[in-house]
């Protein structure tokens, strides 16, 4: 069992029933679980999307698109049915959140579910997790029954006259898939390749639908939103950036885990004091902020830098999925980023050439460079290859691969060229990466 | 949609709202890289080659999934676009093997041209390339994946364009793979669409690969020898030591009736050409009853000498001529007027695979209502009756499938057996078995032998239909129908039939009964002048033909082309007693019974006219040379004149002078005559100033045959030409008509498909047991 | 489909997909999940497997393939009964994955994608498991271990080998 791990600076909403037995249905309940759904019931479309709007939730999936808005595209008539689909395939290196809410608060995202349901006016929700999450999609699968059972679900959800039915999903191994068009591919049966935007998927998405796409947690924060009411959700956050976030600490900290912070919190606090410092008392070397896409930050940079979108923007890299990798002084950047560019070229769907064949030249050129037989021009053509990835690609995978490969390359040029002239590693660690 | 006008490169263009940027640009002459993009074919972004900038926009945008509107601006020409795509050239090179030198697309890939123009020369690339072995899947498709882009053209092609669907892409990231369904073969209509579509060297064909280089060749675009829907066909053609030989078939530059389309038989079953069982000397029959090599001289004169002395011991009736689906206008036309004026004899006939004089018949009288073959590409409405034009009329199906997905026309299908193309079709109507003669009552409102449905509903509100007949008609029910059709506004015809000329040997007057243009014999017109000679009544179909032999009344037959032989229920023996000559490309089992055997050129190998079965007409070019055959025409040319004919009476040549080789000759340029001749020269065709030179009958026939009055421009400048049926009396009818449908299916073409070592490849590996399950159809 | 004696599920597994397929808007939105599922059940995704799942989507086996092979966790032969897969991704990395991932293999004489000979036992690398925070992780088939050391690994491999045993079946493929 994932490890549930606490400190007095969290603001506990998203996580709230952790621990609490809250995936039974009755004990959600009696936690308050569905009554923001009855009273978005009553309230009507327009009042939630006003509330969503107000409460300045941004899209927890990584691009922090703001929650409100989003739903606010999806047309009101529609000669296709709508549709919700709730983003669980999380597989950003780095990141666990949805795992845990899966685990410990499955209705919190059924409620989610219905909510955005009835901000759009859609029948069917489909909530999507990655196949290895099979446990948690057995949790899912019964959180989704006992509401069926209940009432919350189907024709006539809490008494009303009101239609709202749920599936879930499992996928089968594809990060891709996590992207949004991807993932209404792979709903729809086919390979998880992303789709020519526009349109985009709130006006044509699943089966050719309206379809409002959003991440687990996301969806999660949605109910607490009602509860709590916009204003008081919004006031928790910083500028523009409202509410908490489940931040994913991992890497050399003491005390790695999922903690729930006020957007804005410092990232300096939540490596030192959050999660206890670096491990073993060593120096911070770098650390990636939001999952193994966003691009690298200097222990100098994130002196005063607020954890939110548009901070960590401005800092030069991203907010992404929350996931916090801390890295020490004692580890190669190198090898650091050749697991990074690895992944992304086995996560490469290969349909558009600049990231299929970006990935895999990056990937054997680094895995060349860190076996000691790189030369000075490879460091120069790895940062050529990047640049001209970055913003060519036909979804932003390409962008997420090149982006970090580029902040590796340009923050540790040194690093690098320690590796050439017959000095291998200077760490002296693995050089095989058997991933294939 | 209404026209926007933005602005590309400072230019300001004026397009349809909605129109892809790619196209407008292109229109506009401003090129835009690609390799995913195809037109026709579904969008996919994929390439990224077509990037441009868009005002206002902040990342680089595909040219072509990006729409025109109104004010926007584009740059598609900057340091940072060239940049972009030399990247992602520089990127594609990196995986790929760099074998130009022995690639079969050298000298014609797009992505050789694209690393030449955007000079992603130098190789920044240390690593090791991935390295898979080629895949043979089928006799005519190889695969090799180290060359192969991912640009989904063949998919694509594959699905959409010829609803096979039989690839697919696995795996993902740069292990994807473009894979066959039969997991390593591929089981389909092996058309190698896909083959043509590839931008690079990855799809090859079994006929073309690793034989020469693009620049050895020279290229010819004729028409197609199979079947009757007439592609317009690019031959590729080395020098050899025989003459020349035909190495490739495509359609390269897109241009002629089928657009971009060549079905396997069009692509691949050329190389009849080159079997080693071409007869390439006349064969005579010696004392001890063999065939044996002769000179042209001496068979010339022996068989002229014996026609001569048959026609004037025993007169015109004793002797039959069988004529070609396979040979020109030209050739037919001479054949049927030296049948009738120098053998006199109306003893007349082809192997007929349709009614077309029973579809003239029905037409008569009635102009503007045939359809070309265009039209079944553009028209929006189309109601096919029987026929399966998937298997036996692939461009046809190609038009219909394309019409059908690209302009949403609707059509309409009633067959009694289920066909592929119902996959297409708005609307079904399956008839019973004999329920083809019950259309037409049907479409006015009958029930009784057809129930009544709501296909009669729908298709009866259409405002204007395309009516495709297939083989199943002829006669009184071919009528029938086609009455129910000229009843009714905006309803045109096309009629099925089987061979490359089967149209123009019936439009030429290939009938003991009909004159060119379906003039009847016993009202000949002008044509009574004009042949001198000519016996008045009509005379004996094949069957009739046939049956005169047995019974010893045939003293002569004729056969250019054809092998009736070979039909079931053709009896050999029959010929026992009488003269046989025969011109073929093969020793077919009707030459193994000449006393004569000439050999004869394949359309590849001359000039002339052919008539598809819609009634366009288009000029075949020589393309090929074989030393030691003939065309048809100069063997007949020589065999009338071995006869003591005067020629010109025959062929009109060196009359008119060559300026009437082009209608428009006498325009405002001095010279253009002579130009022409030039013209004539460097396209394989000889100035018509010697008696074997087809055009002069080309003449001839635009002077005497209704119908057949052509653009010639057009025509020699290798377009499809509409003709018009002509005009037959209701009573020229012959009984006998013996019309029997070859049914050749997508690897069969008659005898001549017999002697293609590729379509016989194909066959054998579609009919593979292991390929039994078919995946897709 | 489950009526009909053909399938080669068990009648269990058949009768969830006669309902999978009726599920969704699309009848194809079942075929990740059913050849997931299906590869649960028969150990991977055999050809007979694959015509089956066409056969009830009603498509092509092309097509099947075509998607089955897109995604990571689908295999076409037979893997250990147990199928460990080492996360080695960033988190897990910095936390020791390489180290385990060697312990894995020097315990079970195998490399990546190798299987035991027994069959017990199949090796993989694999990509994040979205269990970073509590690096290192591995899933055994679908079971997650985490804050793992090497010292854990006889301990798991005993756990497995007793759930073997206990349920009869030594040799699964
Ligand atoms: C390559 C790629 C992978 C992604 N993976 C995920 C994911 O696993 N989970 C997720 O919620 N969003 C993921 N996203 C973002 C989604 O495309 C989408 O923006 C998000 O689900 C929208 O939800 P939100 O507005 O609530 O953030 C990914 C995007 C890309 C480009
Ligand atoms: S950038 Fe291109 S190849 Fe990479 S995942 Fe997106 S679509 Fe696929
Ligand atoms: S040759 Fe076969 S695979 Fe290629 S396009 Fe034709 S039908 Fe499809
Ligand atoms: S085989 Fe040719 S057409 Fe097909 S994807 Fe590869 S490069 Fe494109
Ligand atoms: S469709 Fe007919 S005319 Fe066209 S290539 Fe095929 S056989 Fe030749
Ligand atoms: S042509 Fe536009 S991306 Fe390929
Ligand atoms: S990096 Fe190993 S579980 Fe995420």
């Amino acid at each position: 069992m994932p490890r549930l791990v606490s400190h007095p600076d969290e603001v506990k909403i998203v996580t709230r029933r952790f621990g609490q037995g809250a995936a039974n249905i009755d004990r959600y309940v009696e936690l308050g679980g569905y009554e923001a759904a009855k009273k978005c019931l009553a309230q009507g479309p327009e009042w939630i999307i006003n509330e969503m709007k107000a409460s300045n939730l941004r899209g927890r999936g990584g691009a922090g698109f703001a929650t409100g808005l989003k739903w606010s595209f999806v047309p009101k008539q529609s000669a296709k049915p709508k549709y919700v689909l709730v983003n669980g395939d999380e597989s950003e290196p780095g990141t666990c959140k949805d795992h845990l809410i899966f685990l410990h608060d499955p209705h919190s995202i059924i409620e989610g579910t219905i909510i955005a349901g009835l901000a759009i006016g859609a029948k069917l929700g489909f909530i999507y997790l990655r196949g290895e999450y099979r446990y948690l999609l057995e949790i899912m699968e019964k959180a989704v029954a006992d509401a069926y059972a209940k009432g919350f679900l189907g024709k006539n959800i809490f008494g009303s006259d009101t239609e709202f039915q749920v599936i879930t999903q499992t996928g089968a191994g594809a990060y891709e898939v996590g992207e949004e068009s991807a993932l209404m591919e792979s709903l729809e049966g086919k390979r998880g390749v992303p789709r020519i935007k526009p349109p985009f998927p709130a006006v044509v998405g699943l089966y050719g639908g309206p379809t409002v796409i959003n991440n687990a947690e996301t969806i999660a924060t949605v109910p607490h939103v009602i509860s709590m009411g916009a204003a008081a959700y919004a006031a928790v956050g910083s500028e523009r950036n409202g509410g908490t976030r489940l931040f994913g600490v991992s890497g050399h900290v003491e005390r790695p885990g999922v903690y729930e912070l006020p957007m804005g919190y410092n990232l300096k606090k939540i490596i030192y004091d959050v999660a206890g410092g670096v491990r073993g008392g060593r120096k911070l070397k770098a650390v990636v902020p939001g999952g193994s896409s966003t691009p690298v930050l200097l222990p100098e940079e994130i002196e005063n830098l607020g954890m939110d979108f548009d901070q960590v923007g401005k800092a030069g890299s991203m907010l992404g999925s929350g996931g916090v990798v801390v890295i020490d002084d004692q580890t190669c950047i190198v090898e650091f980023a050749l697991r990074t560019i690895s992944f992304y070229q086995h996560e490469s769907c290969g349909w558009c050439i600049p990231c299929r064949e970006g990935t895999d030249w990056l990937k054997k050129s680094l895995t060349r460079f860190h076996a000691g037989f790189g030369t000075a021009k490879d460091i120069d053509n790895i940062q050529y290859l990047a640049e001209n990835m970055l913003g060519r690609t036909f979804c932003p995978l390409g962008d997420a691969a090149a982006m970090p490969t580029l902040g590796f390359v340009k923050k540790f040029r040194k690093e690098f060229e320690d590796h050439l002239n017959g000095k291998p590693c200077p760490f002296a660690k693995h050089v095989e990466v058997a991933v294939v | 949609m209404a026209d926007v006008t933005f602005t590309v490169d400072g230019k300001k263009l004026t397009a349809p709202a909605g129109t892809l940027l790619i196209d407008a640009c292109r229109k506009a002459g401003i090129e835009i890289p690609a390799f995913c993009y195809y037109p026709g074919l579904s969008l996919q972004a994929a390439c990224r080659m077509c990037v441009v900038r868009q005002e206002k926009v902040p990342k680089l945008q595909t040219a072509c999934t990006t729409t025109v509107a109104e004010g926007q601006v584009f740059i598609t020409d900057s340091p940072e676009i060239t940049q972009a795509r030399k990247a992602t050239i520089e990127l594609l090179l990196g995986n790929h093997p760099l074998d130009c030198p022995v690639c079969d697309a050298g000298g014609e890939c797009e992505l050789q041209d694209m690393t030449f123009k955007y000079g992603a020369g130098e190789s920044l690339y240390a690593e090791a390339k991935q390295h898979r072995e080629e895949q043979q899947w089928s006799p005519a498709v190889f695969y090799d994946r180290p060359r192969c882009i991912l640009c989904y053209r063949c998919i694509r092609m594959c699905g959409e364009g010829m609803d096979v669907w039989a690839l697919g892409v696995q795996n993902r990231g740069a292990r994807a793979v473009i894979a066959p369904n039969g997991g390593d073969t591929l089981d389909c209509e092996q058309c190698g669409m896909c083959i043509d579509v590839c931008p690079v060297g990855a799809l090859t064909s079994g006929s073309y690969r690793y034989k020469t280089r693009p620049w050895e060749m020279n290229h010819i675009s004729t028409v197609c020898t199979h079947c009757a829907d007439g592609c317009k066909v690019t031959l590729g053609v080395r020098q050899s030591n025989i003459g020349s030989e035909i190495i490739r078939a495509d359609n390269r530059d897109k241009s002629g009736i089928n657009g971009d389309f060549l079905c396997a038989k069009g692509r691949f079953g050329f190389d009849f050409v080159e079997n080693p069982e071409r007869l390439n000397k006349p064969l005579v029959r010696n004392a001890n009853g063999q065939l044996e090599p002769a000179s042209w001289e001496h068979a010339l004169r022996f068989a002229a000498g014996k026609l001569k002395e048959i026609r004037d011991a025993r007169g015109g009736s004793a002797i039959g001529v069988i004529g070609s689906n396979l040979t020109t206008n030209e050739e037919n036309y001479l054949l049927q007027k030296f049948a009738r004026t120098v053998l006199q004899t109306n003893n007349i006939d082809h192997e007929r695979t349709a009614d077309y004089a029973g579809f003239a018949r029905a037409l008569a009288g009635s102009q503007g209502r045939t359809a070309s073959m265009r039209d079944t590409a553009t028209a929006p409405a189309i109601l096919l009756i029987g026929g399966n034009p998937t298997e036996e009329h692939p461009l046809l199906a190609w038009n219909l499938r394309t019409n059908v997905r690209l302009n949403r026309a609707r059509l309409y299908v009633a067959n009694a057996k289920q066909i592929k193309l119902e996959r297409q079709a708005k609307a079904v109507l399956r008839l019973p078995a004999d329920g083809y003669p019950a259309l037409a009552a049907h479409l006015d409102g009958s029930d009784k032998v057809i129930a009544g449905s709501a296909f009669r509903e729908t298709l009866l509100a259409e405002e204007s239909l395309l009516v495709i007949l297939g083989q199943e008609y002829r006669g009184a029910e071919l009528e029938e129908l086609v009455k129910w059709g000229l009843k009714r506004d905006n309803v045109r015809f096309a009629f099925l039939g089987d061979h490359a000329n089967s149209r123009g040997a019936a439009d030429m007057g290939l009938l003991p009964d009909l004159l060119p243009g379906y003039v009847p014999v016993t009202a000949p017109g002008q044509f009574s002048a004009e042949y001198p000679g000519m016996p008045a009544a009509p005379g004996k179909a094949l069957p009739d033909i046939f049956a005169s032999a047995a019974k010893g009344e045939l003293a002569a037959l004729l056969v250019v082309g054809a092998n009736p032989i070979a039909k079931p229920g053709m009896d050999a023996a029959a010929l026992k007693n009488t003269f046989v000559i025969v011109h073929d490309i093969f020793l077919t089992e009707t030459a193994a019974h000449a006393d004569v055997v000439f050999p004869a050129a394949s359309l590849y190998e001359k000039s002339g006219t052919v008539t598809n079965t819609y009634g366009d007409v288009q000029l075949a070019r020589k393309a090929a040379d074989r030393s030691g055959v003939k065309p048809d025409f100069e063997i007949l040319v020589r065999l009338a004149g071995a006869m003591g004919v005067d020629v010109k009476t025959l062929v009109p040549f060196g009359t008119t002078g060559i300026t009437a080789d082009l209608g428009q000759s006498r325009g405002a340029q001095a010279g253009e005559a002579d130009r022409h001749a030039v013209w004539l020269a460097a396209n394989g065709l000889e100035p018509k100033l010697s008696p074997f030179d087809p055009l002069a009958v080309l003449d001839e026939i635009e002077r005497l045959v209704p119908g057949y009055k052509m653009d010639r421009l057009n025509l020699f400048g290798g377009n499809d030409v509409p003709s018009e049926p002509g005009f037959v009396p209701l009573s020229a009818l012959t009984a006998n008509a013996a019309i029997t449908p070859a049914h050749d299916g997508l690897f069969t073409s008659g005898t001549l498909g017999r002697y293609s070592p590729g379509l016989k490849d194909l066959n054998r590996h579609q009919a593979a047991p292991a390929l039994a399950k078919t995946a897709a159809d | 489909m489950s009526n009909e004696t053909m399938t080669i599920f068990s009648p269990k597994l058949a009768a969830r997909f006669d309902a999978l397929v009726q599920k969704y808007p699309a009848r194809r939105s079942a075929l990740v999940p059913m050849l997931l599922y299906a590869q649960d059940e028969i150990g991977y995704l055999s050809d007979a497997v694959i015509a089956e799942v066409a056969a009830r989507i009603g498509i092509t086996e092309l097509d099947v393939r075509n998607v089955a092979t897109y995604y990571s966790m689908l295999r076409f032969k037979p893997a250990g009964k147990f199928n460990v897969q080492v996360c080695t991704n960033i988190s897990c990395m910095l936390r020791g994955a390489y180290d385990l991932f060697e312990r894995f293999q020097d315990e079970l004489g195998i490399g990546h994608k190798g299987v035991t000979t027994d069959g017990l036992f199949s090796l993989e690398e694999v990509e994040c498991i979205g269990a970073c925070c509590w690096a290192p992780a591995i899933q055994v088939n679908y079971d997650f271990h985490d804050e793992l050391n090497p010292d854990s690994v006889p301990g798991i491999l005993a756990e497995y080998r007793g759930k073997a045993k206990a349920e009869g079946t030594v040799s699964h493929a």
